[in-house]
């Protein structure tokens, strides 16, 4: 009996050691092709790949998660899960609440999405997703903006005539508009903001961040990265790729 | 889940209906009416233990009782649902980490530094190795004790209203045949009660059904996430794109919301019926007339 107990004990401190290794990584899940909820229920898109990829080569158990943008830090800060991995770009004011690791995708430009060409912006609401770059950049260039909580809302402002126009990075814009069968046009306007997109930790979890910058580093290295990014079904052979000055200091 | 279903791509018409109807995301679209379902089902009961607790509690003889039940029905009614919802459900989840925290972390770390909520992984409700299912259910779990808390409190006004309502005489015709406090209240109040509570009740069990959209707040895939997420337009990301369906896919939730609605009432009207038989109020006379 007392060996079976000292089994028992034995065998719950290492499920507890291992209970360190399952990381839970939350995404929006509802902006491809960074991240999407597939047709069958799961999280897919170029984060998928790359998280599942960047957990293999740091010899940890991934957990995938969904969670609302609005809630997406507060949520990191309160323990739901461990990472932010949803296409978040890195700026000033998120660097004062999370941490970021370095980008796994460069600063990438963002453009405006509306019904014809010559829309004036200055005139009639412009449509963002809340808590973006691009809605903070829509208000400071003193137009008016229009919020939703999630990207496909913001495109449905455009076409339904809510909103002159849509506000947003143009790895999204773009297939809207190529699939729209020219309802909706790209605006010759690109405006670059935030310094890529990296990965969001909790500020005390320096020693999981050095394992995911290690491991999106030897992407990098060994190119892996930069082909997933120009993958036809993510960012296409146009896409802003890390080049040589990914691999500095391999 | 067809066979022909393979490669979406290539059907069109009503086999591409079909299949898109029954991928995957669908399926767990028609679960989550189970999840709506199963949370009426749990909340309602659990609201009536509540209440009927918080009422016992605020007519009460001892003073801490009174002002306990009191206190609970004034708070919880005069906080906005979502602001309750909002707070009392992280307040809940963070109480449970913080109490495990102190049993299983070594020394029991203050868990709020800063911005952030912080125990060891031990302390994690549920643990960050179970399985989804797990937290799926906490989640829901956290939703029914805070849906049964709130509405609790309405239905322990409608029962405290109700059992005033009980003719005094009913009462003292009781004591005076000897019975003591309890038994009077066991068996002339409580059986007694119900008729006036019913009409009060209704209306909750009415607005609790509307609530259930109020889960989508708390994260919790339910309808209204499953309308929103599967209406939205698709690009050629996804294996059935489609333009926006929104509006079809929230005339459906208003389909199922009107129906629950309109079974509710043909139960409630013959539940009404059947508790009206014998009784001294209105109705109850009018069907003794009727039947004589």
């Amino acid at each position: 009996m007392k060996k079976l107990l000292l089994a028992t004990a034995l065998a719950g401190i290492a499920t507890a050691a291992a209970a360190q290794d399952v990381v839970r990584l939350g995404t929006e899940g509802a902006y491809p092709p960074y991240n999407f909820i597939n047709d069958a229920g799961e999280v897919a898109g170029f984060e998928r790949e790359m998280g599942d990829e960047l957990c293999k080569r740091a010899g940890l158990t991934c957990e995938w998660v969904t969670n609302a943008w609005d809630s997406i830090i507060p949520n990191l800060q309160s323990g739901n899960y461990d990472v932010i991995i949803a296409g978040m770009s890195v700026t000033a004011e998120r660097e004062e609440v999370i941490d970021f690791s370095q980008g796994y995708l460069p600063p990438t430009n963002s453009v405006y999405l509306a019904a014809t060409a010559d829309v004036d912006l200055k005139s009639g609401p412009v449509a963002a997703q809340t808590g973006t770059i691009q809605a903070g950049y829509v208000a400071e260039q003193g137009m008016t903006l229009l919020e939703f909580a999630t990207p496909e809302e913001t495109v449905a402002a455009v076409k339904n005539g809510e909103a002159v126009a849509v506000f947003a990075d143009k790895d999204y814009l773009v297939p809207m508009a190529a699939e729209s069968g020219g309802a909706l046009v790209l605006l010759a306007e690109e405006v670059a903001l935030g310094d890529g997109v990296g990965l969001g930790f909790r500020d005390s979890d320096d020693e999981l961040r050095g394992k995911f910058d290690a491991a999106i580093k030897s992407m990098k290295c060994d190119g892996t990265l930069d082909a997933m990014i120009a993958k036809e079904e993510y960012f296409g052979a146009a896409a802003l790729l890390w080049g040589d000055a990914g691999k500095e200091g391999c | 889940m067809f066979s022909f279903c393979a490669d979406p791509k290539a059907i069109e018409g009503l086999s591409w209906l079909t299949c898109y109807l029954t991928s995957a995301k669908h399926l767990d679209f028609y679960w989550s009416f189970v999840t709506v379902l199963t949370l009426v089902a749990i909340t309602a009961p659990a609201a009536l233990a509540f209440g009927f607790a918080g009422a016992t509690a605020a007519r009460s003889q001892f003073l801490p009782t009174r002002a306990f039940g009191k206190t609970y029905i004034a708070m919880v009614r005069g906080v906005p649902d979502i602001v309750f919802f909002l707070f009392f459900v992280i307040a809940l989840d963070q109480g449970v980490e913080y109490i495990k925290n102190l049993m299983v972390c070594d020394g029991g770390v203050w868990p709020w530094q800063g911005l952030e909520f912080r125990v060891c992984q031990q302390a994690k409700v549920p643990l960050a190795t179970s399985d989804a299912f797990w937290h799926d259910a906490y989640a829901f779990t956290l939703a029914i004790v805070t849906f049964a808390l709130v509405f609790g409190a309405f239905v322990a006004n409608v029962f405290f209203g109700a059992m005033q309502a009980v003719p005094r005489a009913q009462l003292e015709t009781a004591e005076a045949y000897g019975m003591t406090h309890a038994q009077v209240f066991r068996r002339i109040l409580v059986p007694q009660m119900w008729v006036y509570a019913l009409p009060g009740l209704s209306n909750l069990w009415m607005i609790l059904i509307k609530s259930t959209p109020l889960l989508f707040l708390l994260g919790i895939e339910d309808i209204v996430y499953y309308a929103r997420e599967l209406g939205g337009s698709k690009t050629k990301a996804y294996e059935y794109p489609h333009g926006d369906w929104r509006l079809w896919y929230f005339l459906a939730l208003l389909c199922f919301y009107l129906l629950m609605t309109k079974v509710s009432e043909g139960v409630l009207g013959r539940l009404s019926a059947r508790l009206s038989k014998g009784q001294a109020t209105a109705a109850g006379e009018a069907m003794r007339k009727a039947a004589a």
